[in-house]
């Protein structure tokens, strides 16, 4: 049980490692402020959420891990109402979002 | 184990400042609100990361404000942009579109 939950937490480290660098990528590559809340809001959510529920698998099942699993649950409120709010104030302001046709940075 | 804890902590901060070269360089004040919300997502991985490493409970409850502290720093400064004042009921300075 013991073997089985460590690499269940190293799985689930290395899977929220790989979707933190997409995530970073993305908030690098990506040409509109639009596609990198995208990018940044998601891979940030997934990546960050199975980083935490490893390391709360990590220490067995004590006090402590019920708060990261309720830290695990803010990220999850938080980051799509985050990436909603900057899109919102960015279409609100009158940035027009990257298409296309018009290449190059907006 | 712990050595592969402690790499991850120095992947994910070499992340963190790859997240602050696109605060530096946004071409708008939304792309830096995002790189400091996406860095600050970062730090509270690796605060939780070291209170697993060093044992340390108590770096998660400063983990846990810094979650709160990054949500809602977000949701006031973008409101902020949106609408050029903080409260629904101040009134909107005429001058405030920017």
């Amino acid at each position: 049980m013991s073997a089985l939950l460590s690499v269940a937490s190293v799985a689930l480290l290395l899977v929220g490692l790989v979707f933190l660098a997409g995530g970073t990528l993305g908030l690098v590559r990506l040409p509109d402020v639009f596609a990198r809340a995208h990018a940044a809001s998601k891979c940030d959510s997934v990546g960050a959420g199975s980083i935490l529920l490893a390391l709360a698998l990590q220490g067995g099942l004590v006090f402590g891990d019920l708060k990261v699993v309720l830290l695990v649950l803010l990220i999850l409120v938080s980051a799509p109402t985050t990436a909603h709010a900057l899109a919102r104030a960015g279409f609100r302001t009158g940035i027009t979002p990257w298409s296309k046709a018009e290449r190059g940075d907006p | 184990m712990t050595s592969l804890l402690w790499g991850s902590a120095t992947a994910i901060l070499l992340m963190a400042f790859v997240c602050l070269w696109r605060a530096d360089a946004g071409p708008t004040v939304l792309d830096r609100i995002l790189a400091v919300n996406v860095a600050g997502t970062k730090t509270l991985v690796v605060l939780v990361l070291l209170a697993t490493i060093a044992g340390h409970a108590f770096l998660i409850d400063v983990a846990i404000v810094y979650g709160l502290l990054n949500f809602v720093i977000t949701l006031a400064a973008t409101r902020f942009i949106e609408s050029g004042r903080l409260v629904r009921d101040e009134p909107a300075p005429s001058e405030a579109a920017p």
